[in-house]
């Protein structure tokens, strides 16, 4: 059992270092702004997947990693990651049957909850309040959305076979 | 697998989830808040940051090795030019140099007549900025040393034109610094030419600061150099800052409208220095 696990995690965390990579690679002024939220399009993807190795405490711990690199307050992201966790978890066999379309309008609806969590939080904490810009990453990771979900459906076919 | 596939779309429900984001959130306010009114939390961000340097390391060496390829596959003809150009510039600074010991040497002789206490010489140390993006919402670069080499928060850092920013949170290994282009962040300054004093506050454009506090009838000009005061007590005094480009006076406004732009390439800058000054009061940093 616990090597059936370890064998489901690993396709987990693989995506999760070359999301935290993406998420930190150098992007030109220009189009910095727009670059979507790896971090919260995966941890939607694998909840969504699998809900039970993957939950919202997997979710919070990241976000822990996340808010260090980024250098933010330290639970900012957690709080916002482990939220849109929980939504993904509680309807994730909803989820699993909608059609593409209505997911990527789902995963709007979670990552506008994400990017509004962390906007408030650095509202509450006084952290200027940025331009419009801000909101960018939201449509981005909608767009992406598709792509990412197909292809992580090839590597999490293979997490569930235990593959 | 039909029996795994069973296993993992079992409908039934995931125990105690609310509950346990109920604990998460509640922790996650507990950090947020222990974070930001009290610094107790160094110890964890210093861990979480040591497993994250590694990433920081792989993201960051794709751009070394092609800045390694480019340098090992330069022709030997542009490799020759480049070193006529060290050595013309060598030249130069030496000759400049020179004369600094000189001017040095006169001003400890008349500070020691005016009976003001002398400058401390300031401690550099070279650090290299590592291709590694922070927050995209602020102006923010990490460089490659850390607490192991004695870096401390509020830490100033120049390049060879002038400032680049401060340091705002120390890792063992590598370090965020703030630009001084942040809208965060603001900065004592004076004018070179008259020793005017004023705060130069970043924009959010990487070419641009704002001097808000200037009065309409400030001695102030396009042109002027803008030198650190060293009244904040974070940055040293004397380092170039900005170069004043343009003032606009509106007659019924209180305050002139002044930009300048900062002397350091903050966008091109590879390598940085890090000042050691020992700050004689320690005032909080001007970013938070």
């Amino acid at each position: 059992m616990s090597r059936d696990r370890a064998s489901r995690r690993l396709p987990i965390i693989i995506t999760l270092i070359v999301g935290l990579m993406l998420t930190i690679m150098p992007l030109p002024d220009s189009i910095r702004a727009f670059r979507p939220d790896w971090m919260a399009l995966l941890v939607i993807f694998w909840a969504m997947q699998l809900p039970r190795t993957w939950s919202i405490g997997s979710a919070w711990i990241v976000g822990i990693v996340l808010d260090v690199s980024y250098g933010t307050l330290l639970g900012q992201h957690a709080l916002a990651l482990c939220f849109i966790a929980f939504v993904t978890v509680r309807f994730h066999l909803l989820m699993r049957v909608f059609p593409l379309s209505q997911l990527s309008a789902t995963v709007f609806a979670l990552l506008a909850i994400y990017q509004f969590l962390l906007f408030w939080v650095n509202g509450v904490a006084g952290v200027t309040a940025p331009s419009i810009t801000y909101w960018a990453p939201v449509i981005t990771g909608t767009l992406i959305w598709p792509f990412l979900f197909m292809f992580l459906s090839g590597v999490g076919y293979r997490a569930r076979s235990g593959g | 697998m039909v029996a795994s596939r069973g296993n993992n779309t079992n409908p039934a429900r995931i125990p105690a989830l609310g509950l346990r984001l109920l604990a998460l959130v509640f922790l996650s306010i507990l950090l947020m808040y222990l974070d930001h009114r009290e610094n107790h939390l160094d110890g964890i961000r210093k861990g979480v940051g040591a497993a994250v340097y590694p990433l920081r390391l792989a993201v960051d060496a794709p751009v070394r090795v092609w800045g390694w390829l480019g340098e090992s596959t330069t022709s030997r003809n542009d490799l020759e030019l480049e070193l006529g150009r060290l050595r013309a510039e060598r030249l130069l600074t030496n000759a400049r140099l020179q004369r600094l010991t000189a001017l040095e040497a006169e001003n400890a002789r008349l500070r020691a007549l005016l009976d003001a206490r002398t400058r401390v010489r300031d401690e550099v140390r070279v650090a290299e900025i590592m291709a590694v993006d922070a927050n995209p919402y602020e102006h923010n670069l990490v460089i490659d040393i850390g607490s192991r080499d004695g870096v401390y928060d509020g830490q100033a850092i120049v390049d060879a034109d002038g400032v680049v920013g401060q340091v705002i949170k120390t890792g063992v290994m590598t370090s965020q610094a703030v630009l001084i282009s942040d809208t965060d962040h603001a900065l004592p300054v004076e004018v070179n030419r008259n020793g005017l004093r004023t705060i130069a506050v970043g924009t959010g454009e990487i070419d641009q600061l704002d001097l808000p506090f200037l009065p309409n009838n400030a001695d102030i000009r396009a042109g002027d150099l803008l030198v650190t005061s060293g009244l904040g007590g974070a940055f040293p005094a004397g380092y170039p800052v900005a170069v004043v480009n343009m003032v606009t006076r509106i007659p019924q406004e209180p305050f002139a409208d002044v930009t300048a732009t900062p002397s350091a390439a903050l966008d091109q800058v590879r390598e940085v220095m890090l000042v050691w000054s020992r700050p004689t009061v320690v005032v909080e940093d001007a970013d938070e």
